[in-house]
This record gives C-alpha cells, structure tokens and sequence, in this order.
C-alpha cells in the first residue's frame, strides 16, 4: 500500500512536469501526440503480459480486443452521445465480455495452438466489424471527438499499470504465476488452472478494449485496418523485448518503440526491419528479454540517488 | 435462383477453389513438413511464397525466361533463402524454448516482408502473362487454361514429393527424423541435414505456389504472402499437421470451401471462413482430419 502510494505520487509528479511541458509548448504537437501514443501502448504491453509474460499463455489477438474497446466507446460517445466515461467503460466492458466469451474454450489449447488460435480470433472479429454497415464498415467509424486528453491516457495507463501489478503480487496473480512455471504441477497443487487463465485472458482483454477507447477517442476514427494482426506483433514485440513478465520492462519497452517509430515515421519499412532484427536476435542471444522477469525497482533508483529507501522494492 | 443455375454455381465455385485450394496446399506442405520435423510453426512460409514469386517475376522480365526454367530458378532461390533461414535463426535455437522459435519466425517473416519493401518497393508489380489466356466451356462451366496449369503443375509436384518421401534414402531419413528425432541420430542420420533438407523442399514447393499465384491474379506484391500463408496453415492443420497427405486434402478443401463462401454468402467473409474452421478444428479434432490423436506426455 505505501509503495503503491509512493508509485501515486511519482506518477503525479511525472504528469505536473508533463503537463507542464506541455502547456509550456516545449513539447510540440507531434511530441505530445506521441507521449498519448506512449500511454497507449503501456496500457496494451502491461496487459498483454499479463497474459502472456505472466500467465505463460501464448496471445496473438490484442488488436481484436482493442479494436472491441475502440469500436464499442465510439458507438456509445458518438450514436448515443454519452459521456466519454460511460464509453470508455462500455468498451472495457465489452472487451472484457468477449475475452471470457474466447478465453474459457480456446485456453485449453497450448504453445502453437493458442496463438494461432488467438490470431484467428483477432482476425476473426476484425473481419465481423468490418461487415457491420452500422459501424462504418470498411471505411471506419469517423467523427469521433478528441475526449482523449494527455490526461486521460495518463491516468488511465497509471490505473491499468497499478491494478495488474496488485493482482499480480496477490494470491490470484501468484497462482497465474505457477501456470506459467509449470501448469501440471499447479494443477497438481490444487490451483484451478483453467480460472485463472480465464481470468487472466479477460482482465488482459479488458485493458485493451480501456486502450482502444483511448485510441479511437484521440484519432478522430476507429478503422478496422488498424486493429489486424500485425497491430497484435507490435504489442507482443514489447512485451518480449521488455521481458515476459516484466511490468516495467514493458514500460520500457513501450517507451523505447513508440519514439523510435515516431523518430522513424518517414521510414515505416526501416521501422519493421528494425524491430524484425531486433527480435530474432535478442531471441538467439537473450530470449527471456531485456529485463528478464525483473523488474526496475525503486531500491535501484535510491542506489543510484543514495537515498534511504533500500529496502522497499517496488517488487519481490 | 434457379436449381439448374445454382448447381451450376455450385460446381463453377467448386472448379475456382479446386485451382486456389490446389495453391494452398502446395503452401501447406511446406508447413506441415517443418512442423513434422522440429514442431515449429514457421510464420516465415508465408513469405518464402512472396519470395518466390518474386523470384519468379525477375525471372520472366529481367532474364526473359519462359515457365518451367521460371519455375525451377524461383524454386531453387526459394530454397536456398529456406535453406539460410533455418541456418542462421532456428538453428541457435534448437532446444530453446518454443516461444522463443514462434516469436523468431514472427521476426524472420517481418524481416522479409518489409525488407522485401525496401528492396522492392511496396507498389504491386503486374505478373508477366506467360500463357495466353484461353478459356473453356464445359457444360456451361468455365476453366480457364491458368487454372489447369495450377492444377496440373500442383498435381506432379505433389506426385514427385510423395516419391521423395516414401522411395528415397533422404524420405526415409526424413520421415525417421519426425518419428523419433534422437533415435534418428543414434541411427547414423546426419538430423541437422535433413531438417535443411525439409526446410529446402518445403520453401521450393512454397515458391512454385507463388509463381502459379502470380499467373493467376496478375498481381504480387511483398505482402501477398501474410494472408495465403495464414491460410496455408490452418489447411495443414485441418488436414492434421505434420501428416503430408493430410496437407494435400486440406489445402484443396479449404479452397473449395473459401470459394463457396464467397460464391454464396459474401467475399468479405471468405478470410473468416479460414478462421472460423481453424477454431472449430483445434476445438472438437486438434488432430486434423488425418492425424492420430498423441497422447501428451508428461
């Protein structure tokens, strides 16, 4: 709990110098748009791993869930005219329906199957929203306000970050744990592996569809070309260049890619080709990613600061 | 509608997914293969596929080749870049986590993909006409001669790599390698050898389906492979993965019934199609149609 407020604070205060920056117009447009981009992108990386880094269970389907959350807080904000909240948590809400709709039959698959079962799913929702005339079809869902505010994307990313880090280090999250490490002998241990993995599967979705919202809310449109799969290998490269099963090495992450592909923006191609060799060699030479399953903890900032917080990591 | 006209419908679809299917089948036993041999599923298939096809369009414009030395050069690159892939990304891998492989063959099809881009810009490119076009009609049905070259083509490479795998020295290593890898080794097989071998084949099969897609639509372009290669795979595992003539029957079902969706239903729905029997077939039979259900050890 005072680590969870000390973590309140430092977010706080990161988003008084953000903020401030930003009024200040020291961060110009294109840079703000991309710290939005950056509040996005935690929110889809931490929740992945979550699913994925945390629970062992292979996902390759983000973007559906995300393209839910997207489409669905449109449609409540824009045809229904509801507030921006109410929208954000029909998306979330939505998402969150769909992953246990998906999760409870296909997580009994395992390893190859499961992906390329979450990637038909991702694609199979794609293409279902892509034949509703209701939603725009294949041209998008456009008109859709900009409610997305550097401080929305902030604080829900703070939220999303804070959540699955407490249920990650409760009871709940070490049983997802020990699915990951060895599912028989969890299963042998009286851990009910097909809950937790459920639960884990519509809590990740949930956060996605909480992302989505955000995105179609920032972009003025909601299009089905930007939810395909390849949207869910963006959000899988973090998490596995971060470390599966690491918070903040997804944060990292996050960070590190979206400002590179916005440095790379007039480059898309170099951009894939970067993140392509990234990948296959940080899997030849360091497979379990950048931070591992560690995580950056305040006891390394205090070290670093000589401060006198030496025992309170952040985790473990 | 009519009966007569519906049936007649039904039968034109069936002609159109036999020559596609006949494509992904021949995309699915490059799958299949690998996956027989090391349990990888190699995204970067997909890719070899484009690659060939590639290959394929420089044959015919740049050296002014014909079809079948078209074929064979595009066949022999594409196994050469299989070849290579195998080398420098799984090989290093060998033993490492299955996570670790998926997400490198994620990463070599990326790479191929958009340094393909880059090498070949994004712009679609018009496939040469290598065949003139003539159509037949066939009690009312039409078959245009580029689908009975896909066929035909298909067909007696089907028929040669069945040979190759049941009557040779280097099949009989192979299928030994799938069976049972370690045991293969103590055998005096050389198993690094034949899963390059695998990878050698199953890419050249592969790129002949590119060259045949390339008849076939007219178009290429350096994503082309994504969608064909996807679908290749659930058609490797609706036949049962890692059984070969399970590839074959899947490939071509999986065709006919993607034409008839978009024949009778919608064509934006023909890429749910793949999808939605991928699910149901991992669900209710993992196996495929042809495999034999594995117990898991523990």
């Amino acid at each position: 709990m005072k680590r969870d407020l000390m973590g309140i604070v430092g977010a706080v205060a990161l988003y008084a110098l953000l903020m401030g920056l930003i009024e200040s117009e020291v961060i110009g447009a294109f840079w703000q748009l991309n710290i939005v981009l950056i509040c996005i992108n935690i929110i889809l990386a931490v929740s992945l791993n979550l699913i994925t880094g945390f629970t062992g269970q292979f996902s390759i389907g983000h973007a559906g869930f995300m393209a839910v959350g997207a489409y669905l807080s449109a449609v409540f904000t824009v045809k229904l005219g509801l507030p921006y909240i109410v929208g954000i948590l029909a998306g979330a809400a939505g998402a969150a329906i769909l992953g246990f709709a998906i999760g409870l039959p296909t997580l009994r698959l395992k390893g190859d199957y499961l992906a390329i079962a979450t990637l038909g799913l991702g694609e199979i929702i794609r293409i279902t929203i892509l034949n509703i005339p209701y939603v725009g079809g294949a041209s998008g869902l456009m008109g859709i306000p900009r409610y997305t505010t550097f401080t929305w994307a902030f604080f829900l990313m703070v939220i999303t970050v804070l959540f699955i880090k407490n249920f990650i280090n409760s009871s709940h999250g070490r049983a997802c744990i020990s699915i990951r490490e060895n599912e028989i002998a969890a299963e042998a241990m009286g851990v009910d592996t097909t809950k937790y993995k459920v639960i884990a599967f519509t809590i990740g979705a949930t956060f996605a569809g909480v992302a989505g919202g955000l995105f179609s809310h920032y972009f003025y449109i909601a299009h089905p070309a930007s939810f395909t799969f390849m949207k869910s290998f963006d959000i899988l490269t973090m998490v596995v260049l971060g470390g599966m099963g690491s918070i903040t090495g997804s944060i990292t992450t996050a960070i590190l890619l979206t400002y590179i592909s916005a440095e790379l923006a007039s480059y898309p191609e170099w951009r894939m080709v970067i993140y392509a060799l990234l990948l296959i060699v940080l899997m030849i030479y360091r497979p379990q990613g950048l931070f591992g399953n560690k995580e950056l903890s305040l006891k390394l900032f205090s070290r670093i600061m000589g401060g006198g917080q030496r025992g309170a990591a952040e985790n473990k | 509608m009519e009966a007569s006209s519906l049936t007649q419908q039904f039968f034109q679809q069936l002609i159109n997914g036999i020559s596609l299917g006949s494509i992904y089948a021949l995309i699915a036993l490059g799958y299949t293969m690998v996956y027989g041999i090391i349990r990888l599923i190699n995204f970067a298939h997909g890719d070899i596929y484009m690659l060939g096809a590639y290959a394929g369009y420089f044959a015919t414009t740049f050296f002014k080749m014909s079809f079948f030395p078209a074929l064979i050069f595009s066949m022999v690159v594409a196994s050469t870049v299989g070849m290579l892939i195998e080398r420098l990304a799984y090989r290093p891998l060998r033993g490492a986590p299955k996570i670790a492989i998926l997400i490198t063959a994620i990463g070599v099809s990326l790479l191929l993909e958009y340094g393909g881009m880059i090498l070949v810009t994004p712009q679609p490119r018009t496939f040469p006409e290598l065949f003139s076009t003539a159509t037949y009609n066939f009690m009312g049905l039409v078959v245009n001669s580029q689908q009975i070259v896909i066929l035909v083509v298909s067909l007696v490479l089907m028929f040669i790599l069945t040979y190759v795998v049941n009557h040779t020295k280097v099949g009989k290593a192979m299928r030994a390698v799938s069976f049972d890898t370690d045991a293969a080794r103590l055998m005096g097989i050389n198993v690094d050898r034949i899963i390059s071998f695998t990878f050698a084949i199953g890419s050249s099969l592969a790129a002949a389906a590119g060259i045949l897609v390339g008849i076939y639509y007219n178009s290429i372009d350096p994503l082309m492979g994504i969608m064909p290669g996807l679908k290749a795979f659930v058609a490797a595992v609706l036949g049962g993965i890692g059984v070969i003539p399970g590839a074959m029957v899947g490939g071509v079902l999986l065709g006919v019934i993607e034409a008839l969706v978009s024949g009778f239903l919608s064509s934006t729905f023909r890429d749910a199609a793949a999808f939605i029997i991928l699910i149901v077939i991992l669900l209710f039979r993992p196996a495929g149609l042809f495999g034999k259900n594995i117990r898991e050890k523990v």
